[in-house]
């Protein structure tokens, strides 16, 4: 069975580990769990931006696991940006193998809130959730509830729900399959 | 949004496209990418882009001078100007030449997405409304104007030609003979066609409403305008103003009338601000005009401001022919409305109409049909379908007023149309072969 391998660049309790493989293998429909692999993404640092180019860490992790079976998602908890964008909460390869998702902007800490454990562990399942559906080749999607729904403010992230609308799962069902 | 919308990415840095290109494909966009200008004019001029995203500092040709040579093969796509840096001449400039908009490099995944989702909005109305004038230039207006006699056609060489100037029509005919119908027409084929017509039924409103009606009233002008509102000149800004039964105006209205055909302008009832208006008048009557002018009831000055070019709307009475055109529309008009499967009417009771003299005109004939359609079953009408007036003149005057060959001619007229002209099916259905339909056409000058 095709597999969606987690890559934690951080520590993740116990808990949250079960939620997100609970919650991905529900919407993908494949299984899911934790690898453990010597990655810790450094090789992305740009020291002008101060912050971790994406796309090379999805570059990095295409190479850990067996090329067209499964996907990999690294979760981090630096900053990502694309060089065109000022940051991006996750990025992934369309229809392809990777996708990564940072929690640094999850947190309420960054805009000067106090912190919400509960809120960052949704935003992140959600988060994955998303970048994982466009591994299946789906793009963004107009449904505000669906976790598909394009995200550029975090409180568009808590507007929408942790699961693919009926469409969405339509297609995610036809992918997955594949 | 359900258009797919198409979007170039012209930048010399590759790392920019691809970060372009991955975070527009996931938007759902068509996204393209060149990675300088010369690359991007050969794509413009291969397919067709709504949205060009160009960085202004390339090699070789700028950002701005790409953007002055595609301005000036295609006006209408959105160029977003990008910069790395956010100098303020270099923007006002790229506004000036015409680009919707400029961000500044690296961008804010928001502003980003907001300036695109509006761009590619901006589109989809623009493209709606090209549809939708489109469409609004393929109504001809004429659909509901049924009729092939002389006459008609007459009438609608002269609806062509008037409407495409701006010329005051006046409409004359009996009552029922469709006067809305061609004022409606000829405001469908001008100019002002995207602009509303508006109908005012002059007859039907007492002096005071009229007034009211037609200029519009401020607040408190009289007891129960508790509010503001547009008059009917106001309304027909830009369009056409269509006064039906101008010739039941009283003498103060008329002189008002003249006084804003004169300058064009107006004053609300009650209020003081000069409105000005732009609109084409058409007016419609059954009133002998001129009759009315010799009396004194109508005022010479306005009967020469209105009466630049006339139509005159036949009586049905003397346009027989088109009878049984009118009344099959009105059958498949009312068949659709009432969900009846009735299709035809039979050939005695076309016969009736025929013969009637309708002193209603049109209105009248649409009547006996919407009544027969109520009370008849399909396949078709029957003469006891039909009003019983018209039912019971039918079987007084029928018997002896028509020769042999007048009544043949009839029948093998209202076979013919309830055939289509389908000259086989006619011929099976007379029980003649088709040679001698054909000279049975060819004697009776029998007509499509």
């Amino acid at each position: 069975m095709s597999c969606v391998y987690i890559v934690p660049l951080l520590e993740l309790r116990p808990q949250t580990r079960q939620r997100l493989c609970v919650a991905i293998e529900q919407q993908t429909f494949w299984s899911a769990e934790l690898l453990d692999v010597p990655f810790d993404g450094q090789f992305a640092y740009d020291q002008v931006r101060e912050q971790y180019h994406s796309s090379q860490i999805l570059l990095g992790l295409k190479n850990l696991i067996k090329p067209g079976t499964d996907k990999i998602l690294a979760i981090v908890p630096f900053d990502l940006f694309i060089p065109i964008l000022t940051f991006v909460y996750g990025e992934a390869h369309l229809d392809g193998p990777a996708a990564v998702v940072s929690i640094y902007r999850l947190r309420p800490e960054f805009f000067g809130l106090p912190p919400a454990p509960e809120l960052v562990v949704e935003r992140l399942i959600k988060e994955s959730i998303h970048e994982l559906g466009h591994t299946f080749g789906l793009r963004h999607c107009r449904n505000r509830g669906c976790v598909l729904n394009a995200s550029t403010y975090v409180e568009e992230i808590d507007l929408k729900t942790h699961e693919f609308c009926a469409a969405c799962r339509e297609e995610i069902v036809r992918h997955a399959g594949k | 949004m359900n258009q797919t919308i198409s979007l170039l990415v012209v930048d010399d840095e590759e790392s920019v496209r691809t970060s372009l290109h991955n975070w527009f494909r996931e938007d759902g966009y068509e996204v393209g990418t060149a990675k300088d200008a010369y690359e991007a004019l050969q794509l413009i001029e291969r397919a067709h882009w709504d949205i060009l995203l160009l960085d202004i500092k390339m090699p070789g040709m700028d950002g701005l001078e790409l953007q002055r040579r595609v301005r000036q093969v295609n006006k209408d796509v959105i160029i977003i100007i990008m910069t790395a840096y956010a100098s303020v001449d270099t923007a006002v400039q790229s506004l000036k030449e015409g680009s919707y908009d400029y961000v500044v490099k690296p961008f804010n995944p928001d502003e980003l997405s907001h300036l695109i989702r509006n761009a590619a909005e901006h589109i989809v109305l623009k493209n709606e409304n090209v549809q939708l004038r489109q469409d609004v230039s393929q109504i001809s207006g004429m659909e509901e104007i049924v009729g092939d006699s002389p006459q008609m056609r007459r009438v609608m060489e002269l609806v062509q030609t008037v409407a495409a100037s701006d010329s005051t029509v006046v409409i004359r005919g009996e009552s029922g003979t469709g006067k809305e119908l061609i004022a409606r027409a000829i405001h469908c084929h001008s100019p002002r066609r995207y602009f509303p017509i508006v109908p005012v039924n002059c007859g039907a409103l007492a002096e005071t409403l009229l007034e009211s009606e037609l200029f519009g009233h401020e607040k408190g002008a009289f007891t129960g305008a508790q509010s503001r509102r547009k008059g009917k000149f106001e309304m027909a800004d830009r369009g056409t103003l269509f006064l039906d039964e101008i010739g039941n105006i009283s003498q103060k209205m008329q002189m008002e009338l003249l006084r804003v055909l004169e300058s064009k302008q107006f004053t609300r009832v009650g209020g003081n601000q000069t409105i000005h208006v732009d609109i084409r008048l058409i007016c419609a009557t059954n009133k002998n005009l001129e009759k009315a002018v010799e009396e004194g009831s109508f005022r010479e000055d306005l009967y020469y401001r209105i009466n630049v070019f006339t139509i005159i709307l036949p009586p049905l009475r003397e346009r027989k022919s088109d009878i049984p055109l009118l009344a099959q529309h009105f059958v498949s008009k009312y068949a659709k409305i009432m969900n009846k499967e009735i299709k035809e009417i039979s050939s005695e009771a076309m016969d009736i109409l025929i013969r009637h003299n309708w002193p209603g005109n049109i209105r009248e004939l649409e009547n006996a049909v919407e009544r027969a359609m109520v009370v008849g079953k399909p396949p078709y009408l029957k003469p006891q379908d039909l009003p019983f007036q018209l039912a019971k003149e039918a079987l007084e005057e029928a018997p002896d007023q028509d020769s042999l060959a007048e009544v043949e001619k009839r029948h093998i007229r209202n076979v013919l149309n309830r055939n289509h002209w389908n000259i086989s099916r006619s011929a099976m259905k007379l029980g003649i072969d088709r040679v001698t339909l054909y000279n049975k056409i060819k004697k009776y000058q029998l007509r499509k």
